[in-house]
């Protein structure tokens, strides 16, 4: 909402600075967008008047002009306007004059004719195209005939008002009338309004009856009347009027329409103008549309209605969608001589599906929607009748055609004192309290502490007492509010066991050398069904914005993947990232599908670069499972971890990929990623692993018990062996753990070779054996007794041969 | 030649051996030679056999004199050649320690995820709880148990992504509070909550909107909380974030589900309020919105409105992280380019 200070001080009497202006409004009443004067900047620009235009000898467009600015001599102007005409007065900028985004005009030479300056549109001095009067639009403007030579032009235009841009919020709608500003601005500031009131003059002669009656439903429309004001001409406006439109945002377009606008933006009241001779019938009725009815609004879009539209019907049909557009069958034109005058108030949740439905979003149906002042409905509807018929040689014909009216009552809200000062922590005193309802011009009975309201119909957003400490508190003003922190009971702050598990695992990732990534959580469908874990449906957006988020992830590698692609094109190769986040698991039937917290890592290029000092250290599968092991074992899992390989992932390298189980619950995998997959996304090896943490939660115990730590030395022997290729590690130290005697503590693989100095079906593992008695210390004899089960064992199992 | 006099040749003689010795190999011989069981002195004190019975006492206390001064000798010899050789090794292994340390590889928090670490260690300490709730949601709680009703004009501002028509991409974290507030049992205190977590809006993602973004809202509802609590609160956030000098200001708003509402501006870091272009020269900035809990949530919610009260805010962490880092392009944050992770700090 726009508001010019200059109309604002027609209607409350202060002098304030804009900008001060404007941040007092922001502290006490709504958001300010910008404080402006279209005037700023722009230098040397005055009234001009053509007293001679001749074609340009060396152009078939370009005029030569002999423009009167107030000095002795006359300048000589050369002008491209297709409707520059003789003995206009026209905006001249003069010779070093600076117009819109800072231009700067020159004297000059066109075409070989001297140029002094130049003839202006409205659009080359600041205004905004859809403002400008329509016959202007592809030329030069006219000023008015009155407007004097030589003097800027500023004032003839508006262009010396302060505008005030008014973020009003949904509940302030208020705020979007002149005089509802007026109320708020003179409550502010502790001073009154003078609103004037147009008096109406009607024609005793004529009566609305014999122009038509109005039938509507009071659910549709609680108040819908109807004005007939005949023996008008349609013309254009004065220029006092069509300065307040174009400064309010509105283009102006003739008397009708915008007597129409100008009371919508003054009373806040959506008004609709018909030509009355193109009704058919007498009668109006207001009702929903019938599915399949079809409406030509006047924008010249034909429309398809239904039952959710309601539509002002003539006995043909419908002749205007309620609240959003009229219909071009019964729009004014040059010819109009008779209107209907329509002001009503709609129901406000139709007219707001109707206005999404059709895209019809207009400075009315806003208002329609948020509500507008039941009480001013008459004198808005009268205001303009007037107004038309005084701008347009009319007349307006007795009384107002009803088809509902709604009773504007104030409403009574009641809240304490005591209450005002608990909510907001202040100790106002009843005066305090009194002064500020009274600022606000609500009436205010006080008995004891206890104050009774009566908010007037214009501040249809005030219902309840948590409204009233509203009031209370931003006419008080926020600043003055203590800064203290809730006292009471205490209550413990820490997180729950996911919440730490979550937390650990993070940090245990980082500590790792995994950098966060956060990814988004909507995704193509095929990347959503990637990675699966279990099997799910897919999570689909009803109205998706745009192809590449339309579906609710079911795993999170998808998205690292998108992270490294990214990367990758832009030269980083080396990347190492985790995410913690959610998946979403539907099952067939169920809407909603269940959330479940995964955590995921994927690595490529070099995990650590090359130094002076040290070799670089390429990701592969085994880094990559070592960080999971390490998250695992620090978490504190419960039981033992499986490493089982997989070959079933579609999108995992089928030869390098292991499920992780803890006894029978499957975990997730690491691996490294199929090459289609890197292919598709233009990245080498990755190798990538995802968990199900929720399983994880389920498996760490807050409590270990110590075991304590033997006094006696520790024995290792080690096993060095050549087996056949396919036998695993996991198996041989299954083998050498079962039988290794009750003093074996840990088995560790030190060595594995594959090349020329081993038969080429087989590999070797050597193994680090250590043996260790809590209680005593190991005889050599004991150890060996033991060792040689293992080799004996091993050697049997698989047929090992011990090197 | 009498026993003493072999002795005083011998000592000096070693004597002489030993200020020679240049390693300790040498100084461990001679020990052996000269103080071992076949060394002349252990020879000489054998030869007291022959000697007469008064006399032996004499040679014997010089004898075992000769030993000690030998024997200590030896000691400050070792001493003063381990000393040269550790001065000596010293020198050797000298290094040029301006070349650069072994990089130590870790990772690091999402920049988001270090502000809302913040913010919830901020609240743990002052007894809030940290509660979760699911990111898709019904509409009943992420809309009409937060006083939107299906018809009303607010749901505009938050345009949605709907799943079915009852379910939804939550468009805020406050469904979290509404879930929570339905369980409290008031007889075991206040509720103070905080509810981090990811929310999604029907955008098009450009420098300044993101379809997925994420938001903390917290919540107090006890029986004396006031506005000027929430302030108390809000001010804490904003000097956490934001530096201690910071100071915030309030101006009215509106947002459904609190009444009062109001939008939270920050004094400007970068100018301290003299103007600048991230504050767009007024020396303020919007980090937040909060206000007190709207009587028809807690109604909803079957807390009684005339006992209970209470305040509500939410913040977007990735808001402040754009303005506390100086980021300009929200999209930074979900493209996980390694270059802008790693730039961060970890101070928290």
């Amino acid at each position: 909402m726009k508001i010019s200070t200059k109309w604002l001080k027609d209607y409350v009497d202060i002098d304030i600075e804009p900008q001060v202006l404007a941040e007092k409004i922001e502290r006490t009443a709504v958001e300010v967008d910008e404080v402006y004067r279209l005037e700023k900047g722009l230098k040397k620009i005055v009234v001009g008047e053509t007293l001679k235009v001749e074609k340009h000898p060396n152009s078939d467009h370009l005029h030569v002009c002999q423009v009167n600015v107030g000095g002795d001599e006359l300048l000589q102007i050369v002008c491209g306007a297709p409707n520059i005409a003789a003995h206009k007065k026209v905006i001249v900028a003069l010779p070093n004059s600076r117009i819109a985004d800072n231009v700067k005009i020159k004297r000059g030479k066109m075409r070989g004719e001297v140029s002094e300056g130049m003839i202006c549109a409205l659009q080359e001095i600041g205004f905004a195209e859809n403002v400008v009067p329509k016959k202007f639009v592809d030329g030069i403007y006219f000023l008015p005939e009155d407007a004097e030579p030589g003097m800027p032009v500023y004032p003839y235009l508006g262009m010396d008002e302060n505008i005030i841009d008014l973020d009003v919020t949904p509940n302030r709608a208020d705020m979007l009338s002149m005089r509802g500003t007026a109320y708020e601005i003179a409550a502010i500031y502790n001073k009154k309004v003078t609103l004037p009131h147009l008096e109406i003059k009607e024609n005793q002669n004529d009566n609305v009856a014999n122009f038509l009656e109005i039938e509507a439903e009071p659910e549709l429309a609680s108040t819908y009347l109807m004005r007939i004001i005949k023996n008008v001409t349609v013309k254009e406006s004065p220029i006092w009027l069509q300065k307040r439109l174009w400064n309010a945002g509105i283009r102006p377009l003739n008397n009708v329409v915008d007597v129409t606008n100008y009371i919508l933006m003054d009373y806040g009241q959506p008004l609709h103008s018909f030509d009355y001779e193109k009704i058919s019938g007498k009668k109006i009725i207001v009702r929903l549309a019938q599915n399949d009815e079809v409406l030509t609004t006047i924008d010249e879009q034909e429309r398809k209605l239904d039952a959710h539209d309601i539509v002002i019907a003539d006995e043909d049909g419908p002749i205007a969608l309620a609240g959003t557009m009229g219909g071009q069958s019964t729009s004014v034109d040059e010819k109009t001589t008779t209107i209907a005058l329509e002001a009503a108030v709609f129901n406000s949740s139709l007219v707001r599906k109707t206005a999404r439905r059709h895209n019809l979003h207009s400075e009315a149906s806003m208002r329609f929607e948020r509500g507008i002042n039941r009480k001013t409905v008459v004198e808005a509807l009268n205001a303009a009748a007037q107004l038309i018929a005084d701008l347009g040689n009319g007349e307006v014909v007795s009384e107002i055609a009803k088809g509902a009216l709604e009773d504007a009552a104030p409403v009574e809200v009641s809240i304490s004192l005591d209450k005002i000062n608990n909510v907001l922590g202040t100790s106002l005193k009843v005066a305090d309290i009194e002064n500020i309802f009274v600022r606000l011009g609500f009436g205010v009975n006080i008995a004891n502490t206890m104050f009774t309201v009566s908010v007037p119909p214009r501040r249809w957003d005030i219902s309840i007492p948590a409204d009233l400490i509203e009031e209370v508190a931003r006419i008080y003003g926020y600043d003055k509010l203590p800064a203290t922190l809730p006292k009471g009971e205490l209550t413990p702050g820490h997180y729950n066991h996911s919440q730490n598990i979550i937390r650990a695992t993070r940090q245990l990732l980082e500590a790792a050398g995994l950098t966060q990534a956060i990814s988004y959580g909507l995704t193509t469908s095929e990347k959503a069904g990637r990675f699966l874990m279990q099997p799910s449906e897919s999570t689909q957006l009803k109205f998706p914005m745009s192809s590449d988020r339309t579906t609710a992830r079911m795993n999170l590698i998808s998205g690292l993947l998108d992270d490294i692609a990214y990367n990758v094109a832009r030269k980083v190769d080396n990347v190492a990232l985790y995410e913690q986040g959610r998946v979403f698991y539907r099952e067939v039937g169920n809407d909603r599908p269940v959330e479940v917290e995964h955590v995921a890592g994927a690595l490529t290029g070099l995990f650590k670069t090359a130094t002076w000092h040290e070799a670089k250290v390429p990701v592969d599968f085994f880094l990559t499972k070592g960080i999971v092991e390490h998250m695992l074992r620090s978490l504190g899992v419960t039981g033992r971890v499986k490493y089982v390989q997989a070959d079933g992932h579609e999108e995992m390298h089928p030869g390098r990929t292991a499920d992780i189980y803890v006894g029978a619950e499957f975990l997730g995998f690491v691996g490294e990623i199929h090459p289609n997959i890197c292919k598709e996304y233009h990245i080498s090896r990755t190798y990538v692993f995802e968990l199900d943490l929720g399983k994880i939660m389920g498996l760490v115990k807050n409590h270990a018990n110590y075991t304590p730590v033997s006094k006696y030395p520790a024995v290792t022997r080690d096993v060095a062996m050549a087996v056949d290729k396919s036998i695993k590690n996991s198996d041989i130290v299954a083998c050498i753990k079962e039988n290794g005697g009750k003093n074996l503590t840990k088995v560790e693989l030190f060595d594995v070779y594959e090349g020329e100095h081993i038969a080429t079906d087989l590999k070797s593992l050597a193994y680090k054996l250590t043996y260790q008695n809590k209680k005593a210390t190991l005889l050599d004899e004991d150890v060996t007794r033991d060792f040689d089960k293992v080799v004996d064992e091993l050697k049997e199992k698989f047929a090992a041969k011990i090197r | 030649m009498g026993l003493k006099d072999k002795l005083t040749e011998l000592k000096k003689n070693a004597l002489e051996e030993i200020n020679n010795a240049k390693d300790l190999k040498k100084i461990n011989d001679i020990r052996v030679n000269v103080l071992g069981k076949k060394g002349p002195i252990t020879e000489v004190l054998r030869g007291m056999r022959d000697l007469p019975k008064e006399e032996r006492p004499n040679v014997g206390s010089f004898a075992n004199k000769v030993r000690d001064e030998l024997s200590s000798a030896i000691s400050e010899r070792k001493e003063r050649i381990e000393i040269i050789k550790t001065s000596k090794r010293l020198e050797e292994e000298k290094i040029d320690v301006t070349l650069p340390g072994v990089p130590v590889k870790t990772g690091q928090p999402h920049i988001i995820m270090q502000v809302i670490d913040q913010i919830e260690k901020l609240f743990l300490g002052m007894g809030y709880q940290v509660v979760d709730g699911p990111e898709i949601e019904e509409d009943h709680y992420n809309f009409e148990m937060m006083n939107l009703p299906k018809d009303h004009p607010a749901r505009d501002m938050q345009d949605t992504f709907y799943i079915t028509d009852k379910f939804l991409m939550r468009t805020q974290t406050s469904p979290v509070q509404a879930r929570t507030m339905e369980k409290h049992d008031f007889s075991k205190g206040p509720l103070k909550m905080i509810s981090p977590g990811k929310v999604y809006r029907r955008d098009t993602d450009d420098a300044t909107h993101s379809h997925q973004f994420h938001q903390i809202e917290g919540l107090v509802i006890d029986k004396n909380i006031t506005m000027a609590d929430l302030k108390g609160t809000l001010q804490l956030i904003a000097r956490t974030v934001f530096g201690k000098e910071r100071e915030i200001r309030l101006r009215p708003s509106y947002f459904p589900f609190t009444e009062p509402s109001v939008e939270v501006d920050v004094s400007c870091f970068k100018c301290s309020g003299e103007g600048c272009s991230v504050c767009k020269h007024t020396g303020w900035i919007e980090v937040l919105g909060a206000g007190m809990v709207h009587p028809n949530v807690l109604k909803m919610s079957g807390i009684d409105a005339d006992v209970y009260g209470g305040f509500a805010f939410g913040l977007g962490p990735d808001r402040f992280a754009m303005l506390k880092y100086g980021v300009d392009d929200i999209r930074e944050f979900y493209l996980n380019d390694m270059r802008f992770l790693k730039q961060f700090s970890q101070r928290g």
